[in-house]
């Protein structure tokens, strides 16, 4: 029975879907899936009550492989779909799935506004510096040198550094982790969905087709050397000056979070039309 | 001649000048009085150092369109008025009442052979302390019109409370300034004040706001919006009053992330509406697609304005109609329906809620500047009882299909929370348990199934005004609708009997329905405010016509005037 099998899902396992996912072998996704499901079970949340909501891309196909409620959406407005989603369903765990083309590029305005307006719920963006599912574009994140063939000779454009946007936009918690390490990033995800506001959770998550330079990111990243701050200025300094392979939780603010009361009827219906009688 | 229960007056000035606020004023001091009329506002894309003017028409009958002469027009000042042209028709029954001060008046009223009666609405301000034209221009309108100052003076203390005693006193004593300066003019016939015996109440609402609470009483609970003329009245309304009905407003960075909002929030049970234009709902499409593919219901209200691109803000036309209905990529089935008159904006888009949660689907509204904006006096419309409730899947303890193929087309949906129901709603082609697929046969049974579901639905006799027996029928679409029917009146006049047919369900077409309500018609006459006559296509992809059709279509600013229509019909004499 359902009821059964809810009250005892707490092991990853459960939050599993039976969908077999559609990755390439060795991509760095299927390591976030399962810190999906080892965060989700180490919070105990029964996974009705779990929405994980995604745009395009190959990170976005993650919604269908939890056993969460799953919304897929169109490219790039995963974070708007979140915030309609939480607002007038503050009882639901909303976790947004996404990657750097989604995220960064054509979803960059929401990225801003999303941090901005704290609603509370938690964005991991898979970030992997490449379009994986169209073959190989450079993506906001790409370096300037990369050659594709979309961009012979690199773009020669500054990657977008999305820990500075969201910090500077007002998100109220941010984290960079590294795919290969589900446990570390497990433990970060259940602080990401446990903080109130808008949670900002950058995965490396390399993509082994396109980029096979990226295999070493494993070889490249390091714990943070120090505690998570509240000061956004240190953090700034923090982000802004680490080398990009800085793993851990860099900043954990404490503003409140944007959520409307909602559910509670002040008057009656029939009180609304009284504004336009003569 | 006029008719002595149909009056039209027009306030002239520019910008800040305060001829929508006199307009305003006038509308609800004659809706005290009895009468029922319509406020229509007319103004440049700029707040302040444009051009505006309010007509206000009063009958003893519901206004639903423009008149085709004003009786009466008053130029607080002059000074941006020729930029309305044709706008504003005066004819030689008119009375033009001027400022000498105030500038040159338009070319187009000295053409018409009205005399212009001075009155130095300025200089008589100026005597009066913190004294306003547009006031004393109110006055003037009051005495011609018949009403009583007392009627004034009450608004006044409701309208300026904020602005405190010394605006109030201001106001009187402009007002009287007015009442004062007319006291010798006349409109050259006698002014018979509508007969008090309706029992009805009455409203002074604008179309934006009857939609606005036509949303909430279908079951709207939820919007996000982005900005944008000239549907943001609808959003202004909604966000007081949703929050106070449980629910709430979030204004969104854009239209992309507005409707995008709309869907996760009935996509978690919450039945959600955007407010937009042309330009927001070109943005919005690609999320309409996949509201349609997903099976979710929204609400997507367009005041239509000129378009295309920018367009003209501020100005009604009637050219959204092919993105509406044809605007997604592949075959994307949704509703469509337009409101009639202001009045119907309420019905139109309760229904509209209904229609969207009970077959979970998008339904846009196709509402306009012209309804949207413009303030009528009308009876309380009669409370309908269409709520929108969506089939909802229960608890399940086995395989939950999400998109399972039903009868009548519409599968239970699950709604986050519920156990042992999870699945991933998804804009890629899906099984019926909702898992992405690329089969040629998936594909197919999805698309019969969301095309089935709008196609057998009973809509019952909402789906059209159909009115009238002559065999000349005129067909209509939204605001248009009110110009038609005055027409028709007016035909009837002269002993031509006309036939209306007014689609208000214009997605998805309804054949038989249609061929009923043409049956014995051997003329159609297609009236549309659209450059491209968008809806005269519509008809002909959807519809068999008479062999006999003529097209009296034209893009907006200009609105489509009874007479017209009237002119028309008339000329097309067999």
């Amino acid at each position: 029975m359902s009821t059964a099998k809810t009250q005892l899902a707490c092991k990853p396992a459960d939050y599993k879907s039976d969908i077999k996912p559609i990755w390439c072998p060795g991509c760095g996704d299927y390591h976030v899936l399962m810190s999906f499901t080892r965060a989700f079970a180490e919070l105990g949340l029964p996974p009705e009550q779990i929405v994980v909501v995604s745009g395009i891309g190959c990170s976005s196909r993650i919604p269908a492989y939890t056993n969460c409620y799953g919304f897929h959406g169109v490219h790039g407005r995963s974070l708007a779909v979140g915030a309609g989603l939480k607002v007038t369903r503050p009882d639901l765990t909303v976790v947004v799935a996404s990657g750097d083309g989604d995220g960064y590029s054509i979803g960059g305005n929401h990225f801003l506004h999303a941090c901005r307006r704290n609603v509370d719920m938690t964005y991991v963006v898979m970030d992997n510096h490449i379009y994986g599912m169209t073959k190989g574009q450079p993506s906001p994140t790409t370096e300037p040198e990369f050659d594709t063939a979309l961009s012979p000779g690199g773009t020669g454009l500054r990657p977008f550094h999305p820990l500075v946007i969201a910090l500077a936009s007002g998100a109220n918690f941010i984290a960079r982790c590294f795919s290969g390490e589900p446990n570390e990033t497990a433990s970060v995800l259940v602080e990401a969905i446990r903080h109130p506001g808008f949670s900002f959770v950058e995965i490396l998550s390399p993509c082994v087709t396109f980029r096979p330079d990226e295999k070493n990111w494993k070889n490249l990243v390091h714990p943070a050397p120090v505690v998570a701050t509240d000061d956004p200025a240190k953090a700034a300094r923090r982000i802004m000056t680490d080398d990009g392979f800085n793993i851990g939780i860099l900043y954990r603010g404490d503003r409140k979070p944007y959520a409307p009361e909602t559910g509670q009827a002040l008057v009656e219906l029939s009180e609304l039309e009284k504004e336009f009688e003569l | 001649m006029p008719n002595a229960q149909n009056l039209s007056v027009a306030f002239v000035g520019s910008g800040g000048a305060g001829a929508l606020t006199a307009g305003s004023l006038l509308l609800e001091a004659a809706g005290a009085a009895g009468w029922q009329g319509l406020l229509i506002r007319t103004v440049g894309p700029q707040i302040r150092g444009g051009e505006a003017a309010a007509v206000v028409r009063l009958a003893d009958h519901p206004v639903e369109s423009l008149p085709d002469h004003l009786d009466l027009l008053i130029g607080i000042d002059w000074l941006n008025a020729q930029r309305f042209g044709a706008e504003i028709e005066v004819g030689p029954h008119s009375l033009v009442i001027g400022d000498p001060r105030g500038g040159e008046p338009p070319k187009g009223i000295a053409a018409f052979g009205a005399p212009i009666v001075a009155i130095p609405m300025k200089d008589m301000a100026k005597a009066i302390p913190d004294g306003r034209p547009n006031m004393i221009a109110l006055g003037i309108a009051g005495k011609l019109l018949g009403l009583g100052e007392p009627a004034f003076l009450a608004l006044f203390e409701k309208w300026f409370a904020d602005k405190g005693q010394a605006a109030i006193d201001a106001s009187r004593a402009s007002l009287k300034a007015g009442y004062e300066a007319a006291r010798d003019l006349d409109l050259g016939r006698p002014i018979v004040p509508p007969k008090a015996g309706s029992t009805q109440k009455k409203w002074l609402v604008s179309g934006n706001e009857a939609a606005a609470l036509g949303a909430i009483r279908g079951g709207i609970r939820f919007a996000a919006a982005y900005p944008i003329t000239p549907a943001t009245e609808i959003l202004e309304w909604l966000a007081p009053n949703l929050a106070k009905v449980g629910g709430a407003l979030l204004q969104a960075e854009d239209e992309l992330a507005a409707i995008n909002m709309i869907i996760g929030a009935s996509y978690g049970g919450t039945p959600a509406l955007t407010a937009t234009s042309g330009p927001g709902l070109s943005l919005m499409i690609e999320a309409l697609g996949l509201a349609t593919a997903a099976e979710i219901p929204i609400v997507v209200i367009d005041v239509m304005r000129g378009g295309p691109s920018t367009g003209i803000p501020t100005k009604s036309e009637q050219a959204d109609l092919n993105i509406a209905v044809y605007g997604c990529h592949g075959d994307a089935p949704h509703l469509v329906l337009a409101p009639q008159s202001v009045g119907d904006c309420l019905f139109t888009t309760q229904w509209a809620t209904y229609l969207a949660e009970t077959l979970q689907t998008p339904a846009i509204v196709l509402s306009d500047q012209f309804v949207g904006q413009n303030h009528a006096i009308i009876e309380r419309p009669a409370e309908i009882a269409f709520l929108g409730q969506r089939s909802r899947a229960a608890e399940a303890a086995g395989e939950y299909k999400r998109y399972a193929l039903a009868a009548n087309g519409v599968s239970p949906m699950a709604i986050p929370g519920i156990r042992g129901a999870q699945y991933t709603a998804d804009g890629l082609t899906h099984t019926e348990r909702g898992i992405p697929t690329s089969g040629a046969a998936d594909h197919q049974i999805q698309l019969d199934k969301r095309r089935d579901k709008l196609e057998r639905f009973n809509y019952g006799d909402h789906w059209a005004s159909i009115e009238g027996t002559g065999n000349l029928a005129v067909i209509a679409w939204g605001s248009v609708t009110g110009a038609v029917r005055e027409a028709i009146a007016r035909a009837a006049e002269d002993g031509i009997e006309v036939s209306l047919i007014a689609p208000r369900l214009l997605s998805p077409a309804r054949p038989e329905q249609f061929a009923a309500a043409l049956r014995g018609k051997k003329r159609a006459l297609i009236v549309e405010q659209s450059h491209g006559a968008q809806f005269h296509r519509y008809l002909r992809a959807h519809y068999d016509l008479p062999a006999a059709v003529r097209v009296l279509n034209r893009p907006g600013p200009l609105p489509i005037k009874p007479g017209e229509i009237h002119r028309a019909i008339k000329d097309w004499r067999l």
